[in-house]
This record gives C-alpha cells, structure tokens and sequence, in this order.
C-alpha cells in the first residue's frame, strides 16, 4: 500500500501532546509515521516488505491448499463434512471429517481447561509467590520445557503417563461413570483424555512462558500503590497484575491453543484412533487432523495426500475461526498497552 | 512464602492485626495429608489421586476456616489463593519432572563420544552401536539458515505493526499472522514440496530450512509484539522529543527495552522448529551418512533421526536408546543456545524495575 | 548506531554460531562402517563374491518398512564391498511409489504390486519404459497374542476373522474354545489391535481373510483398516508394542516383530494339522504363487486358501521398483549391481537369518534375468 495510504492513520505516538510545529497536516503524519529522513524510509520499507512477505507466503500456501483440496472433494463419494470414513483407496474414494473435527476440538478444549489456570498460576507463582532464589532457576527449566520436541512428549506419553492413566480412569469410571462421558469398558488408557492431558503437558511450559514475561512487565508502581492502600497479596494479583496482563495471557493462550490444535506426532504415538464418534472421552477412538494427516501420509498416493490436504484446510479454518474469536477479546483491552502503563 | 509479611500472634493487638504463625500453612497442610490418609484408610480407598484430593480438599478448606477465623476473610482468601498457587505449581511439576527425569536416565546409556561423532552408517536400526553425528549437523545446519530467514523477517514484520502499521494492510498482517500461528507443520512441509517437484529438485537441507522459517516466522512476530507493545510510550515519546529520528528512537530505545523478550521469543521459536519432524521427513529426506551440504543431497536432522528409530526399529531396544539419547542430545542443545541467547540479554538489556 | 549493531548481531548469532559450529564440527565426525561390533559377522565372506561394476555415489530408496530389516541387512555387506552409500527409509509401500513416480528415489519397496494408474505415472520417470515389480522379499504375517496362562493358541480363518471383526469380544468364546480344548482360556475382554496408519501389512493381512472366509469377512480390503471397534497403533512396531503391553491383546505384524516374548497363533488351514508361522512355513506357502505380471513386470498371486501340510497362508512378498527402461544414468549402474545382489543366492541366503521368507528358485531366477535387462 502506498505510505500516503489515507487508511494509514497516525501511530499513537502522533497524538503524544508534545506536538511539533509543523504546518501542513500530511507533513505531520509523514513526520509521524517517521518517514521524513532517507534512514527513516529504508527502515519502514524494510519493515512494510517484511509483512506483505509474510501476506505473500500465506497467500501462496492459501492458495495451494485449496486447489490441492478442490482436487480430493471434487472426487468425494461421501459427504466430507458428515461422514465417519476414510478410505481413500476405494473406487470411488469415501472420505469424511466429521470425527477428525470433534476429536481435534475435544482434545484442545480439554488440554486449555486444564493448561490455561494451571500455567497462569505457575507464571504467578514465579513472578509474585516463590521464592527469589526459586523462581530463576524454575523459570529457566520450564523455558527449556517448551522447547522439549513433541516427538519426545510422544514417547514420554506412550511409554509412561499411558500406562499411569489406569488408576485416574478408574476412578473417573467409578465416581464420573454415569455421566457417560466418563465410563470407561477397561480398554488401554490410550484415548482423547489421555491426548488432552498430554497436550496440556506439551503447551503447559509455552503458556506459563509468555504469561510470565507479561506479569514480569507489571509497572511496578501499581502494584505498590495497591499494596500501600492495604492489599493483600491475592488482592494485588487480582486487581493490578491479572488485568495488565490480562491480553498477553489471551495470546499465551492462542500459541498454546495453535500448537494443540496442529499437535502431530504426540497425539499419533499415544491415541488409539479410529473413524467413530465416542460419547465418552475415557474409550479408545477418535483422531484428531493433524494425527490423521501424519498416519496416513506416509501410504497415501497422490490422490490420498490431496484429500488429506483438504483436511489440513479445515484445521486451517478453524484455527481461523478461533483466532478471529481471540482478536474480538483482545481488541476490547486494547487501552492495556504500553500506551497506558 | 517466604517473604510474606508473616507476624506471629503474640503481636496482636499491634495496628497489624492478628496473624496466623509462619509454620501455619505447613502445619494445616500435614494435618490435612495426615487426615486424608486416614480417611482413605478408614474407608478402604485404594486409589492415591483419591487419597491426595480429600488431603487437598482438607487442606483449602483447613485454610480458609482457620485464617477466616484469626486474620478475616481477606486474609483467608489470600492464604487460599497462595496455596492453590503452591498446588499448580507442584501439580505440574509431577509430570514435567517425570519426562526429564525418564530422557536423562534412559539418554545417558547409550551417550558418548562415539556416539555424538560417528553416523549411524551402514548399522541397521534393530543393531547396537551407530551415532547422531550425521543427525547433528543436518539439525544445526537446517534450524541455523532457517533462523537467519525466519527471525530477521518475523521482528521487523513486528516492528512493522508496533511501530508503523494502523492502516488495512497492518491490520490484515495481523490476522495472517495468527492464522500462520495455525498452519500445521506438515502443512508448511506440503507446500515446499509442491514447489520442489514443480522444478524438479531432489530432497535436499535447505528446503526443510524454508519451511521451518515459514513455521517460525508466526511465533517471532507474535512474541516480539507483544513484547513492543509493553514498552511504555513516555520512552518512545521522550526519545522522539529530543529530535531523534523515528528508526533510530526504535533501534536504540525501543528495541533494547524489550530485547530480553524478543530473545526470549525467538529461543521458543527455534525451540519450535528444533523439534519439528513432519516436514524434515518430507522435504529432507532423511540419511544415515554424512552430509556436510545442506544445498545439495539428503540430511538428516535429530528430530527425524528420534522418529526413525522410534518407528522403524521392531521395538529393539538399541534404538530405543538411541532415540532417548538422541532427545537428550536436541534437549541439551537446546538448553546451551537458550543459555547464550539469555546470557547476551541480561549482559545489554538496560535495567528494569525488576 | 553501536547499540543496533549488536542488536542485530544478537539476532544473527544465533543462526551464524549454529552454521559456524557445524562446520567447525564436521571435520571431526565419521561413518560408522559396521566395524565395531554387532553386525551378522559373515560380513568379509560375502563381500569378495559382490560385482560393483562401476557403482559409485549414494542410492536413495524409499518404501516398505516391511522389508526395512533385510534392506539394512543387504547394504551393510554391499556398501563393506562396493563403497556404495544405499539411503533406504522405510516411509511405507505407498510413499515409496509416490517417490518413486515423482523422481525422487532410485527404486521403492512395496508390498504391493504397482496398480495400473501408477504404472502410467510411472512412464513419466522412466523415459521410454515404465515400473516394473521385482519380488525380492517373502515373509509370513504373525498374528501376536498376549493372554496370560494361554502358551499355545489355535485359530482357524473365520475365528480370526470374528476377532477382528468385533464379533468374538471375549477370549473363552466357544468357538476358541473349541479349537483350543486344551488350553485355559480365561474370561479375558478381547483387544484386537490392528494398524492405525495405512500399510501393506494390513492389505495382505485382509485380502487372507476375505480369501480363506468372504462369509466372515464382509469389507473390500485395502490399505486402510475397515472393519469397526478394535484398537489401533502405528506402525508394526506399535502393534507389536501394544500385544506385549496389553493383557487379552492380539494383533498382526511381520514375524521380526514377534520378539522378546510375543506368542504367536498357528492357523489351523484344513492341513493335517495347525501351521506355524515360521519362514520355512512361509516359503512353502509363496511357492505355490503364480506369476501374473505381463512383460518384464514380475507381480505375483499368492495362494491364500493353501491347505498343504505345513504352508503357512498369511504371507506377503515385498517387491522393488524399478523402470525397466530409462533408469537414470547417475544411479543405474549401482542399482544394477545393489539389485543383482540382493537376488543373487548370497543376498537372498541372508534373509532366513532376518526371519524372512526367501523367493523360490524359479521365480528368482526370472527376476536375477530381468535385472540383467535393466537400462
């Protein structure tokens, strides 16, 4: 877009009070947007083309996406967005995401409702509760937690935590069983709360991370002013540390969300998947796109990994659809930028 | 807990009001443990998440009623929001712990200098012996070129949207890059290799490279973002106020404040791809050999090297080790880059608050 | 202007130490020839009897995980002999021949024969021939079992078919029983395990039940899993894994799977008496196999319903892909020659150590005819 773009309003620096005595008003935006000085323009270009590069390579992967994805469904024999089946090898092929969909948000909702207070409270806990001593020590090992691959998550999940699953199952079976989302026919423990809670593990270190660096931010001013007005420690991280942060922990969130989401080889080593919707969360089954994607790829033709990219094209909405939702919730903070500190 | 302000009682009275001892919380938790226990017993409950739920149930509630009592109910709120924290805390180091603990202890049998300098050769995947030399380099290689392309386009795409962008093409930036944030890596692998086989090119480093930018670039953009965004304006404002010019008032000012979280989002970023096997697997191949070149021929790279001994090996336990070795090898390469890049931050980031 | 300069340098470190360290490293790694220790010690006794021709340079290779063993096995003896680096990943049967038509690999393993929609994509590699399927690797498809104090289990192709069809759910069903009349059968919940991803292995598996018992088995067949409820893991390795792990398991997997104490079933075919899987067992069942392939493609069909004495039926036969014309100069000669050696007699003589099945004599001779063809 051209830098006189009138969309282009002025940074928010441009409405600081101290205003320079400029005359004409498109000279104070150029002056604004700092692009008055040859230095000024090559870092603004630099910086513009880095963002339409970044527009130009999604457009590109958008765009090849859905011509790969047009190729699979124009071929469909069954209703991609209802049917519990895919065989791509038929003649003619059946191929449906209806499962893969509900597997994929089930196993995300259940790692955020677990992951999302628990890392929160694990970063309030590092900035504002542990020990000094501790909570260096403790931040840097859970810096290096979120950088454990998730194939090793995989084989931690599929030779350990599955195995430990029996005795939480139980008991979820005894006391949950009626509910019918909790009953369990004793089958192994490798099924889409196990893949929840695995995920929860995996984006726990990535959340607590950013969550942190943002309560680390909290001007330190508000919080003594409240805790000179006679606050406790809760009421301190309640009302002055919970609201600063409150937009960086919605986007902590959406990485952790965004890697649930698109999770591969730690939801394929430990789920035992297949093409039926279960009510309860504790019985083998199930699949999530990305576990799909990975356990097919490997035999599928070319026809095969066109229709797996259609399903990789549903990921990608709903991860739209969400994100767009997470915009709508940060928008409403906006005045928590650094604009108000 | 430590440092909260805890009097004993016998300073009641005082403007402070009365306060619970320092050994409280301890105390309330043990008798809580000790009444769970019991109960459990009592009843013939055999499961131990039964048994450490009625002690943690015991203990919020001991808490609250014993501090509500003595100190009020603000008091009481607090204390019971502190030990929730506590239990998070604990809560998820059990199983962190666990996956640390089982890498080092199964990664160390097979780890030794042989092994980081040989390849795996000619030596079948069910055999003993073999290394992650090849793996090693194809990783570093591969991660490094993509950094060098990832990185420097991600921050000043950031720089682009703090700093600059208000207008249509800003805000469509935005939303793409979340949406990038989404793409999932096989995805990313996919679409190299429509590329590849549209010029008729063979698997080779720098193709995995491209694609781990393009898995890399959401991550730096957001991270550094969100990062700009919490540098307070009267900085920016001040700097521009003495006559400094805009780019260099972001270079100079901007950039330095937040630099430590800009590290620290780049490492999470590297850390990212560092693990990603999808499109490695599709775009580099895969090579029990040497391979020095990441611009021509097969690599292979440690994530890839876990998978393929994981996968393909009919369970022998020798590759099992040498997947749990080769982890801990990524892990600890991991933790010194994490280790420099902090090192580098706190060494020129200008002091904060904190 | 010094502040900026390290902060650009902080972010470029990190990618330069990385590169500069890789190159520091890499003059001091090697390749592990084999030399240590662990390798099937006959390797020095073979090597003399290997032809290189002029075979140079890396041979990359995709395809079967199946015949992942024996491939490892072969390039140890061959690269020892000729210097020849041979890449094989076992991806599967179906990025095999997905590579293979695009270009990318030099040959591909697969357990099944090229269909006719990938030999015409295949013409676009081979400039002036097309895919060709060598068999070179026969094998016998174990059906593991894990249930405790049952050390000897006999089943029969419709009870097997039930099993895994979710229509028998508990191991002291009558119909085991009855084939079992000496064995405890406990009353155990059945959890029959087959493969999450697509495979050869369950191609195979399913075409012997819709061959031995179409009543019992009501599903097309193919790559992917059809039949409803059951477990599921990836890969032989994880279907193995699982038996071992999971009480009242049962699944199938190659028999270089069926290791550190996984039991297996003998079938009861109609022989004289019930068969085990074994690689003795195997070959005589893939002798009976007919050539159908036309020209120099070599495809077999295997004999599913064999009921001669001591012919394990559940087998498959792993084949390599190659162009029969316009083979790519840089790679033909070492194709050549890998080929040539793993269908001489040295090459097929170790696949009884890995527990596969070798290639009876009068179909491998046609095949070592056809690799002297190659162009």
């Amino acid at each position: 877009m051209d830098p006189m773009d009138p969309m282009d309003t002025p940074t928010q620096t441009a409405d600081a009070p101290p205003r320079t005595l400029r005359p004409s008003p498109a000279e104070q935006k150029r002056a604004a947007r700092g692009a008055t000085r040859p230095g000024d323009r090559i870092f603004l270009g630099l910086s513009r083309g880095s963002g339409i590069l970044l527009l130009v390579i999604m457009a590109a992967i958008a765009v090849f996406l859905t011509y790969r994805a047009a190729l699979a469904l124009s071929k469909d024999d069954a209703n991609f967005l209802t049917a519990f089946e895919w065989n791509t090898g038929l003649v003619p092929p059946k191929f449906g995401i209806a499962v893969l969909a509900f597997g994929t948000v089930v196993s995300s909702i259940i790692a955020m409702v677990i992951a999302v207070p628990i890392a929160v409270a694990i970063a309030l806990f590092l900035t504002h509760y542990a020990p000094r001593r501790l909570s260096g020590p403790i931040a840097y090992v859970i810096d290096l937690l979120a950088a454990v691959p998730s194939i090793v998550y995989g084989l931690w999940g599929a030779l350990i935590l599955v195995p430990h699953m029996n005795g939480l199952f139980g008991w979820l079976d005894d006391y949950l069983g009626w509910t019918g989302v909790f009953s369990w026919d004793q089958g192994p423990p490798r099924s889409m709360l196990t893949v929840g809670v695995l995920l929860a593990i995996m984006i726990l270190p990535i959340i607590t991370n950013v969550s942190r660096e943002v309560f680390r931010q909290v001007p330190r001013t508000h919080e003594e002013a409240a805790l000179a007005l006679g606050a406790t420690r809760w009421e301190v991280v309640r009302m002055a540390v919970l609201p600063f942060g409150r937009s960086g922990v919605i986007s902590a969130s959406m990485l952790g969300l965004g890697r649930a989401l698109g999770e591969t080889m730690a939801v394929a080593t430990v789920l035992s998947p297949d093409f039926d919707l279960h009510a309860s969360l504790l019985n083998s089954g199930g699949g999530t796109f990305a576990q799909n994607i990975a356990s097919k790829f490997s035999e599928a033709t070319e026809f095969g990994r066109d229709a797996l990219i259609a399903s990789g094209l549903v990921l990608f909405v709903i991860t739209l659809l969400v994100n767009g939702a997470a915009r709508a919730i940060i928008a409403r903070r906006k005045e928590y930028s650094g604009a108000h500190a | 807990m430590s440092t909260a302000a805890v009097v004993t009682g016998k300073h009641a009275g005082s403007l402070r009001g009365a306060r619970l001892p320092k050994w409280a919380p301890l105390a309330i938790a043990a008798v809580s443990i000790a009444l769970g226990l019991g109960i459990s017993a009592a009843a013939g409950l055999h499961s131990k998440i039964q048994w450490a739920l009625i002690a943690a149930l015991l203990h919020v509630v001991g808490t609250y009623g014993i501090a509500a009592r003595v100190e009020g109910r603000r008091q009481a709120k607090d204390r019971v929001a502190t030990s929730l924290v506590w239990v998070a805390f604990l809560l998820a180091v059990v199983p962190l712990a666990s996956l640390v603990w089982s890498t080092v202890r199964r990664g160390v049998k097979v780890l030794d200098l042989y092994f980081l300098t040989h390849s795996m050769g000619v030596v079948a995947d069910s055999e003993p012996g073999g290394g992650i030399y090849h793996a090693i380099i194809g990783s570093l290689e591969q991660i490094g070129l993509a950094t060098l392309i990832g990185a420097p386009i991600g921050v000043l795409t950031a720089i682009y949207l703090v700093e600059y962008g208000r207008g249509r093409l800003a805000k469509s930036v935005t939303f793409f890059v979340d949406v990038m944030t989404g793409i999932p890596s096989i995805v990313a692998g996919l679409f190299i290799l429509s590329i590849m086989l549209m010029l008729d090119l063979q698997p080779f480093g720098f193709a995995g490279s491209l694609a781990l930018a393009i898995l890399m670039m959401p991550v730096v953009v957001r991270s550094t973002e969100e990062m700009l965004k919490l540098v307070p304006n009267e900085l920016r404002e001040a700097s521009l106020a003495l006559g400094v010019p805009k780019w260099r008032t972001i270079l100079k000012v901007v950039l330095p404040t937040s630099i430590g979280g800009i590290t620290t989002g780049i490492m999470l970023a590297v850390a990212r791809i560092a693990g990603e096997t999808a499109p490695v697997l599709l775009l580099v191949f895969g090579n029990p050999f040497i391979n020095n070149n990441p611009f021509e021929g097969a690599q292979a790279s440690l994530p890839l090297y876990i998978y393929q001994q994981y996968s393909q090996s009919a369970g022998s336990p020798h590759a099992f080790n040498r997947a749990w070795a080769a982890s801990l090898t990524l892990i600890a390469f991991v933790m010194i880059l994490n280790l420099a890049a902090r090192g580098i931050a706190r060494w020129k980031a200008p002091k904060t608050g904190r | 202007m010094k502040l900026q300069r390290k902060n650009r340098l902080r972010t470029l470190s990190l990618g330069a130490v990385a590169v500069c360290g890789a190159l520091a490293l890499s003059a001091c790694g090697s390749d592990d020839t084999g030399g240590k220790d662990g390798g099937s010690g006959n390797s020095t006794a073979n090597a003399s009897s290997i032809k290189c021709d002029n075979a140079k340079g890396q041979l990359l290779a995709d395809g079967s995980s199946a015949q992942k063993n024996a491939i490892d096995a072969w390039v140890k003896q061959f690269s020892a002999a000729c210097g020849v680096q041979i890449n094989y990943k076992g991806g599967g049967s179906g990025a095999g021949v997905t590579a293979f038509t695009q270009g990318q690999v030099a040959f591909a393993g697969s357990d099944s024969a090229l269909k006719p929609e990938e030999v015409t994509a295949s013409k676009k590699v081979c400039s002036g021939g097309q895919g060709i399927d060598l068999p070179m690797v026969g094998g016998p498809i174990a059906v593991g079992y894990n249930v405790p104090g049952v050390d000897h289990l006999v089943l029969d192709a419709p009870t097997l078919a039930k099993i895994f069809d979710s229509k028998i759910t508990n191991w002291n069903d009558g119909a085991i029983k009855k084939l079992n009349p000496n064995a405890k059968l406990p009353n155990l919940k059945i959890q029959a395990f087959h493969r999450s991803d697509e495979s050869g292995t369950t191609d195979n598996f399913t075409k012997y039940l819709k061959a031995a018992t179409p009543e019992n088995w009501p599903y097309s067949g193919g790559k992917a899993w059809q039949a409803k409820g059951g477990q599921s893991a990836p890969q032989s390795s994880g279907v193995a894994q699982q038996v071992k792990q999971t009480s009242g398991a049962i699944g199938y997997f190659e028999l270089s799977y069926a290791k550190d104490g996984i039991k297996t079933v003998d079938i009861d075919t109609g022989a004289a008496s019930p068969v085990k899987a074994t690689v003795a067992n195997a070959s005589k069942a893939i002798a009976d196999a007919k050539v159908v392939g036309t020209g120099k493609d070599l495809s077999l069909q295997l004999n599913y319903k064999t009921k001669a004495d001591n012919a394990y039926p559940i087998v498959l036969v792993t084949y390599e892909i190659v162009c029969d014309k316009g083979n790519k100069p840089a790679t033909l000669a070492a194709t050549k020659a890998f080929l040539r050696y793993i269908a001489g007699e040295d090459g097929q003589k170790i696949l009884e150590q890995n527990d596969y099945a070798p290639i009876p004599d009068a179909i491998i001779s046609k095949v070592r005819s056809t690799i002297e063809t190659l162009s």
